[in-house]
């Protein structure tokens, strides 16, 4: 890719002929190399840099139907102050709710965290367009600077690009100021081909940040999809000199994990990626263990479950 | 009434489908078993050798790659065209030999049958000495035999058709081609044979026979490096066949060694068949 | 930025390294005398680690008559299911001592602590199963109704894969039925003498194995030693011609596992990712001290520029240095000859105009370092596209089509191994029956595994080890009687 590249045209047989010109990827190689980075060991006082590094990329999310206004006062409580006991802990990226409850989340948070929402017809994508992007539009207007969007997994598999690629102009469009995250749900697309297919499709189409996963669908978030969304964040700045952001989401539980991932991101697109405006966790339960490892890093001792906040 | 006089043949060299005199202008005298003169051999040369290399390089690519039922169907061929001239071969063993017709008729049918016993293995080599590896991980792997190439090979020097047979066929039926020396002092039977391969659907090249003296040449074809492989079988063990040997380490060539006392009767069994292969294992990833 | 890797030095605590070792012949270590010592380095800090003993030709006699001994009065004549146990226990008590090994391993040879613990003892561990199956299987192997061991094995081994290397050699060895007498490389002696420490563990019977240890002079007895029925080398072509010259007119049967300068083929549909990690595996992993490394690069003329590009970027982030070190990537050259043959082949690629690119990588003061290199620009008329450099160095040519691309790949006396990278599974299967080399890897490169055969065509020598084709090497065939 040179000074010269230029971007496909918007319509099918454009976008068709670029995704399908990409390389492939050889699955056995792409879960080999995230296998080898997995092992890879980091010092001390970088163990304890990435871990507040952890915690600033979380998008702390609940995504149920059960959610009430109380949950998610409480889990902005969280994501403001994730350790009570210790003043010196970050706070976290953003929190992440259903577009219904972003107004709740906003006048928790004020202005000193982004609310995230999941819009367009979330986690399934199936509604009509028209649809998402009232739900987008509601979600902005009630706060959110942060639109999680899923794609039409349907479209992609069956080679509708066009339809996608739209679908996320006009999200993008309808958004405004706020940052998109294009949810490529890569459990469902199967191969590491249509993931880096479907990575390209969306930052050509304008995503901010492209993400894994909803949550809601297994496999979530793994190292080689994550790998291969980071590759193609790397080959896409160097095409365009534009930043991508990658959140992975869903699945990732322990510190250890997410050092992994932090790895993962510095040894494929590099440390300029180290930062929670190109990298997010969408995690729940990830916080606890971060915070856990944190108290142990500055107690010398292993902490206990009833030392960190439930929420 | 005076008896017909015969009309005897020339005997010349077999290299690349043509019947060349030695380019040395050399021959040798070769009787029977009671000592009478049968006919002058063509005595080759290394030239002569060269010249059997280079058409053995040359159609060891095709016929390597031709399929293994063509291949079957060639050697099968072979049998065909030789049980026509059964006769003729029979009285050309039993005067190299020595031995009764009776023998010479058994001699000739073992060949013959030896041929279409090596027919039948061309499509199965692959089957028997191949295989499917399961490594420990998501690979596909494999392993095929495939011919090492150009041999250069010494034919028994006691068993004149059988011997040569047994010892050609083997070598050729994985896709190799061959330059044999046929026995020294009984070559008739390996001129008549290479008349057969020439009129049967062999691809030239593939055989090559070079009547003469293996001790001349095989030292030197050792040190050629565009021989891949040699079978010593009918060299007389001792200091010529050590020398070859250590001739063929210059450039690691698969040496078998000789083998004086092998019945030829009994049945061969594939060893010769794998000694002139290599194992080419294939690894591939298997994922989505 | 202060995201850093941390030293993680795996602990030395694991082993614990005599000064001085013996021989071990007939089931134990002789006493060293002094005069016969010489010293194993590491190679990372040029520390010396223990004194290892020269056998000489009374050790070398000695070693295989206990080794005919044992062939005749207690191995040869043991039930193969008998045999098989023996395997089992040693490959589980490789297992048990793993790390140990793996640290043992590493200290002496100097290759990364993540290879030796993640490559080198898994296999090692697998191909004593592997063959211990073999053991009571044999007559099903397709060598005949009752095949019949060789009998007493001289077994020589390089320093590139000390352990892995005598796997490969002792397991089909035994299996089969023959009693071995190994020499070990003369600067990686020391796993191997664990080695035999295990055999004890094992209650192996006395003379099953036995462990020499000195340099090329103890290896020439051994070739030529009357008593040995079979010999199987592994190490440089050189060599393998003065060995083969050695058994020409014996009886002896002769396996060679000889150097290669394999061919890694890239077309403009490969999978760009993975071939950029697979070009890098196949040239720096074990410091490419690897006989079959893929040390010429031939990539389609289409890609050539963007592959370089990407190859040079993942480089960068190799990480060389303390081999012990769980992060480390390139470890060190294992000795002072073998980093002068490396500097020496890089030299003559400058001098012959080839363009020459090194990471930027700091190299330590103390030890034997080569950092990781490429030359593009080269052709095949180039001594670094036709010598085997047995190092970190990867010789970069172009091609066209995929008929160039074979021509290109075979043109060579070597024929160890071969690469393809394309997305095209006919072009690989095309190219995969072209290439005259013993294991091709296609989208992928150095792998290895007990049930796969290994070994060459043309000069890297004959037969195989691994798989059912490998008991070919330690087996009696009609054709030897």
């Amino acid at each position: 890719m040179t000074d010269a590249w230029q971007p496909p045209g918007g319509d099918q047989a454009s976008l068709r002929a670029f995704l399908h010109g990409l390389p492939g990827v050889d699955e056995v190689g792409a879960r080999g190399r995230a296998a080898a980075l997995a092992t890879r060991s980091i010092k001390t006082e970088s163990k304890r840099w990435a871990i507040d590094m952890a915690i600033a990329m979380v998008d702390l999310t609940t995504l149920e139907g059960m959610d009430t206004p109380g949950k998610v006062r409480a889990l902005c409580a969280k994501a403001l102050r994730p350790d009570p006991s210790d003043p010196t802990t970050p706070s976290v990226a953003a929190v992440c709710v259903y577009p219904d409850l972003v107004g709740i989340a906003r006048a928790s948070v004020g202005q000193d965290l982004h609310v995230a929402a999941v819009a367009t017809a979330f986690p399934s994508g199936r509604s009509s367009l028209d649809i998402k992007l009232q739900d987008t539009a509601d979600a902005v207007a009630a706060g959110a600077d942060e639109i999680d969007m899923v794609i039409d997994r349907g479209a992609f598999l069956a080679g509708d690009y066009a339809t996608v690629y739209e679908e996320i102009t006009a999200v993008k469009s309808a958004c405004g100021d706020a940052h998109l995250k294009v949810i490529l749900e890569t459990g469902e697309l199967h191969t590491l081909d249509n993931v880096r297919r479907a990575s390209w499709l969306a930052m050509l189409a304008g995503a901010d940040f492209i993400k894994t996963s909803t949550g809601k669908v297994t496999p979530a978030a793994t190292p080689p999809v994550t790998l291969v969304m980071l590759e193609a964040v790397r080959d896409f700045e160097r095409a365009t000199e534009r930043r991508i952001g990658v959140k992975a989401a869903g699945g990732i539980r322990t510190s250890k994990e997410a050092i992994a991932y932090l790895v993962l991101v510095s040894e494929t697109v590099g440390d300029a990626w180290l930062t929670p405006d190109l990298f997010r966790f969408g995690a729940s339960s990830l916080l606890n263990d971060l915070l856990l490892q944190r108290q142990r890093m500055i107690t010398g001792h292993y902490s206990g479950p009833d030392y960190v906040t439930i929420d | 009434m005076s008896e017909r006089l015969t009309v005897r043949k020339t005997h010349k060299l077999f290299i690349g489908g043509a019947f060349p005199r030695s380019e040395s202008g050399r021959t040798y005298e070769v009787h029977d078993a009671t000592g009478s003169f049968l006919a002058n051999m063509s005595q080759a040369s290394r030239k002569d050798a060269r010249n059997a290399v280079l058409a053995a390089r040359k159609a060891v690519d095709g016929w390597s790659a031709a399929t293994a039922y063509n291949r079957g169907q060639v050697l099968y061929r072979i049998a065909e065209i030789m049980d026509g001239r059964r006769d003729q071969f029979a009285t050309e063993v039993a005067a190299a030999e020595g031995c009764s017709d009776a023998e010479a008729n058994r001699q000739v049918d073992l060949a013959i049958d030896r041929w279409v016993w090596y027919a039948g293995w061309a499509d199965k080599i692959a089957q028997v000495l191949g295989s499917a590896n399961p490594v420990a991980g998501p690979f596909f792997d494999f392993s095929v035999p495939e011919p090492t190439g150009v041999v250069a090979a010494v034919a028994p020097q006691e068993s004149s058709l059988l011997g040569l047979v047994s010892v050609v066929a083997p070598i050729i039926v994985s896709g190799n081609a061959v330059l044999v020396v046929p026995s020294h002092d009984r070559p008739i039977p390996a001129i008549s044979l290479a008349e057969v391969l020439a009129t049967s659907d062999v691809p030239d090249g593939v055989v090559n026979i070079l009547t003469g003296d293996a001790t001349e040449m095989m030292p030197w074809l050792a040190a050629h490096a565009d021989v891949n492989a040699l079978d010593l079988t009918g060299m007389e063990p001792g200091e010529g066949a050590t020398t070859t040997e250590r001739e063929a380490a210059g450039t690691i060539k698969r040496v078998m060694r000789p083998a004086p006392d092998i019945d030829w009767s009994a049945d061969p069994g594939i060893a010769r068949i794998r000694f002139f292969v290599e194992t080419k294992t294939v690894w591939h990833p298997m994922g989505t | 930025m202060v995201f850093e890797y941390a030293p993680a030095p795996e602990s030395r605590s694991i082993v614990s390294i005599a000064p001085e070792y013996g021989l071990f012949i007939d089931g134990g270590f002789t006493a060293p005398v002094d005069d016969q010592l010489f010293t194993t380095t590491n190679p990372a800090t040029e520390e010396v680690l223990s004194r290892v003993s020269e056998a000489r030709e009374h050790d070398v006699d000695r070693a295989v008559a206990a080794a005919r001994r044992a062939f005749e009065q207690t191995w040869g004549p043991m039930p193969g299911a008998e045999r098989a146990k023996y395997l089992y226990r040693i490959a589980r008590l490789i297992q048990e001592r793993s790390r140990e090994l793996a640290v043992l391993e590493t200290l002496d040879n100097g290759k990364p602590i993540k290879e030796t613990r993640d490559v080198d003892l898994p296999l090692v561990a697998a191909h004593f199963f592997y063959h211990a199956g073999w053991a009571d299987k044999l007559e099903h192997a397709g060598y005949g109704p009752s095949p019949r061991p060789l009998g007493v094995a001289g077994q020589i081994i390089p320093w590139n894969f000390p352990l892995l290397m005598l796997a490969w050699k002792v397991a089909p060895a035994l299996a089969c039925g023959n009693t071995v007498v190994l020499k070990a490389a003369e600067t990686t002696p020391l796993t191997a003498l664990a080695f035999a420490e295990i055999c004890q563990q094992a209650d192996l019977p006395p003379g099953v194995v036995n462990i020499l240890t000195g340099a090329g002079d103890t290896g020439r007895m051994l070739v030529e030693h009357p008593g040995t029925d079979k010999i199987a080398f592994t190490g440089s072509t050189d060599v393998g011609r003065s060995i083969m010259r050695a058994v020409a007119g014996t009886d002896k049967r002769l396996t060679l596992e000889l150097g290669g300068k394999g061919a890694n083929v890239v077309f403009d549909d490969a999978p760009i990712d993975e071939t950029v990690e697979g070009i890098v595996s196949g040239i720096f992993f074990n410091q490419g001290h690897v006989c079959c490394a893929g040390s010429r690069l031939l990539l389609q003329e289409s890609v050539a520029d963007e592959v370089v590009e990407r190859l040079k970027e993942r480089l960068s982030t190799l990480r060389l240095g303390d081999p012990l070190d769980k992060n480390t990537d390139i470890g060190a050259i294992n000795s002072a000859e073998q980093l002068a043959r490396i500097d020496e082949l890089a030299k003559s690629g400058e001098e012959e105009n080839a363009e020459r690119w090194s990471s930027p990588c700091p190299l330590p003061d103390r030890g034997w370092w080569f950092p990781p290199t490429i030359f593009t620009g080269v052709t095949q008329a180039h001594r670094i596209a036709r010598e085997e450099i047995f190092g970190p160095v990867l010789s970069v040519l172009t091609f066209r089509t995929p008929d160039e691309a074979v021509a290109k790949a075979n043109n060579t006396p070597f024929g160890l191994s071969a690469g393809i990278w394309t997305e095209k599974g006919s072009r690989i299967l095309w190219m995969a029956q072209r290439m005259r080399a013993g294991v091709v890897w296609a989208n992928t490169f150095n792998r290895f595994d007990p049930t796969s055969p290994f070994g060459g065509y043309k000069e890297s020598g004959f037969g195989r080890e691994g798989g059912i084709q490998g008991l070919g090497a330690y087996l009696a065939t009609e054709v030897a009687r």
